[in-house]
């Protein structure tokens, strides 16, 4: 009877070679690449770093002036601008101003970095069922597999740092871009395609000229994902050694802060809808020449 | 009628997985029906040899599922067929390479969509220039021509609009100026007017005809609107299921269906406003009567015999020349519905 109440698994000598096999594989694999690939994310790393300290060394009226800005061309709203103005007041008059300008810095190139890698393998995707099969389930991996896996490996690669936070932000927020680029491409009327081929458009004229511009509203909507599920992750890149509002809630969980925690927790929400509702707007309004005259 | 700008031989069109394979068997004469239930393949297009002549409207006709519009993709290879030929001025379009098919669609033939194919996020100046910007035209010189062409279509004013803004009738001039603003001298035109409303479409019927008048485009038209056809085509090509049942000019076709689906189709149709004298008359020696030009609608025949007091009338081509003659009964006879026994109608000779 053993055989049905003891599941009959690999030895465990075996099953212990076989991880320590893995676990020495990468080692090796990290000591041979890690520095290689340290260098290769050099550009970044500078980037970021060069961005963050603009960011916490502009004087903060600039900076309120500047998202100001930022929120009324996206969003054309008086009431985001208002929001977004008194949402950065209101963190910077609690203390916050510094840990948000880093993780603000963070967001942004995360974002940029999701996008620029992102829509291509939208746009890879879309153009074949066979290429879409063999990605989805990437994605799928990318957005359940829980984070604390695969920061492992990042910080064996990477150790500790604002890149290995930077990929692992990415890793987490880049399937909606993908996701929706993809989609949105596929969506595009058969007939506008049709009528592209018709007139003599190459690959390159019909992407650029007609998928892409009338995919854009949801490749907006994936923007506006992405940047949704890289603030999300804030708290967990601060364990890896990412500066901003995640290292304060990640000391108040440890030291039952209730206060620091909400703050911080707060300041992340804030950012996360004032993101929102800019780059929703946005959205909208790229989609203006479809509010036509119901001719009926 | 020598002349050929577009020749389709032998073409067969089978949708599923397979096609080359049971090609074989279609072409031994298996059909549609049979072809669906052993290999579950549609059978598109069956044997189609259509000569299309340029400078005028040919009309494909035929109703929903009878392939019209598959073949008409065939001709700018938007589809694929399964066999056959295509030829367009002595160019075969199934060799032609990629770049060489781009180039052909963006130089010779232009198309119009039954369901416009306009692209909503430009506007309708720059839909109409988009032929021209996929050729590569400067941007300046496309904006002129297609500006020219808008004005030609009646949409001057509307350039800024987006597609969404305007009416089908409007939008479809859109997709008409579209195709024109390329110099194309083949046109496609896959069903562009059943959209529309009656009235608008008669409309779009009057303004593609007197573009015509000028252009003389060769123009492949597609449609399952009887009237339609009648009005513009030069001449007409009948498809049902896939094959090519009767083609010829639409005096022909009214004159001597090829078959009781073709007169079922024809038999509610004003005879009198489609069939002209010259079809009717008996050739030869002139008679004591008042003249009636040849491609005179008998409609019309009618009111100048009867005003004459006379049971005669000599039919005259364009120069005046006497070509024949005409009786009043011939006249009533061709304009009477026939009866079901096509055969031995008098007139059906």
């Amino acid at each position: 009877m053993d055989f049905l109440t003891e599941f009959p698994g690999m030895e465990r000598q075996a099953l212990r070679d076989l991880k320590k096999a893995i676990d020495g594989g990468f080692r090796d694999f990290s000591r041979e690449f890690g520095e290689a690939l340290e260098n290769f994310f050099e550009p970044l790393l500078w980037f970021l770093v060069w961005f963050e300290k603009l960011l916490r060394a502009t004087p903060w009226p600039l900076i309120i002036l500047v998202i100001a800005l930022f929120a009324w061309l996206g969003s054309r709203s008086k009431a985001v601008v208002a929001g977004s103005v008194l949402s950065f007041l209101a963190i910077g008059y609690f203390g916050m101003w510094n840990d948000t300008m880093s993780t603000l810095a963070i967001i942004s190139v995360a974002t940029l970095l999701c996008i620029t890698v992102g829509i291509p393998f939208g746009v890879l995707m879309a153009r074949s069922d066979r290429t879409q099969t063999a990605i989805t389930p990437i994605l799928d991996i990318m957005q359940t597999i829980p984070a604390f896996v695969y920061l492992i490996p990042v910080v064996m690669l990477l150790g500790i740092g604002k890149v290995p936070g930077l990929i692992a932000v990415c890793i987490y927020a880049i399937p909606p871009i993908v996701r929706l680029t993809n989609l949105g491409i596929r969506l595009v009327e058969k007939e506008a395609l049709e009528a592209a081929d018709a007139f003599g458009a190459d690959y390159r004229q019909k992407l650029f000229g007609v998928q892409i511009p009338l995919a854009l509203p949801n490749i907006f909507a994936g923007v506006n994902q992405t940047i949704m599920m890289a603030l999300s992750m804030v708290v967990i890149a601060s364990m890896i050694g990412v500066a901003g509002l995640g290292v304060p809630v990640l000391r108040s969980i440890s030291n039952q802060y209730l206060a620091l925690g909400l703050m911080n927790g707060l300041a992340i929400v804030a950012l996360a809808i004032i993101f929102d509702r800019v780059s929703q707007r946005f959205g909208e309004r790229l989609q203006r020449h479809r509010k036509g005259i119901d001719h009926g | 009628m020598d002349e050929v700008k577009i020749r389709i031989e032998n073409l067969y069109k089978i949708f599923g997985p397979r096609a080359q394979s049971v090609l074989a068997q279609v072409q031994q004469g298996m059909s549609k029906q049979e072809l669906l239930e052993k290999h579950n393949h549609v059978l598109g297009l069956k044997d189609i040899n259509v000569a299309v002549t340029p400078r005028e409207i040919s009309v494909i006709m035929g109703l929903s599922g009878s392939g019209k519009s598959t073949l008409i993709r065939h001709v700018n290879r938007l589809i694929e067929p399964t066999s056959g030929r295509i030829v367009v001025d002595g160019q075969d379009v199934l060799t032609m390479t990629k770049e060489e098919l781009i180039d052909f669609r963006r130089h010779k033939v232009s198309m119009v969509f039954q369901r416009f194919g306009l692209h909503v996020h430009k506007t309708v100046a720059e839909n109409a220039a988009y032929g021209l910007a996929i050729q590569g035209t400067p941007i300046r010189q496309a904006k002129e021509r297609s500006r020219k062409w808008l004005e030609r279509v009646g949409l001057s004013g509307f350039e800024d609009h987006y597609p969404s803004q305007l009416s089908g009738g409007m939008q479809q001039r859109v997709g008409l100026a579209r195709a024109l603003a390329t110099d194309a001298e083949i046109l496609l035109m896959d069903e562009p007017f059943s959209a529309l409303d009656p009235l608008i479409r008669t409309d779009m019927q009057d303004v593609l005809l007197g573009l015509q008048e000028e252009l003389h485009k060769t123009i492949v038209f597609i449609t399952h609107d009887l009237d339609e056809a009648l009005r513009l085509g030069d001449r007409i090509a009948i498809l049902r299921d896939g094959a090519v049942i009767q083609q010829g000019d639409p005096q022909e076709i009214i004159l001597h269906p090829a078959d009781d689906y073709i007169f079922d189709f024809i038999k509610d149709i004003n005879r009198s406003r489609v069939i002209e004298a010259k079809s009717v008359m008996t050739p030869g020696a002139s008679v004591d009567g008042p003249e009636l030009p040849h491609d005179l609608v008998l409609e019309e025949a009618l009111q100048v015999v009867s005003a004459s007091k006379r049971k005669m009338a000599n039919v005259v081509d364009a120069d005046g020349t006497a070509v024949g003659s005409i009786e009043l009964q011939q006249i009533i006879d061709a304009v009477a519905r026939p009866a079901e026994d096509s055969d031995e109608d008098p007139t059906y000779r």
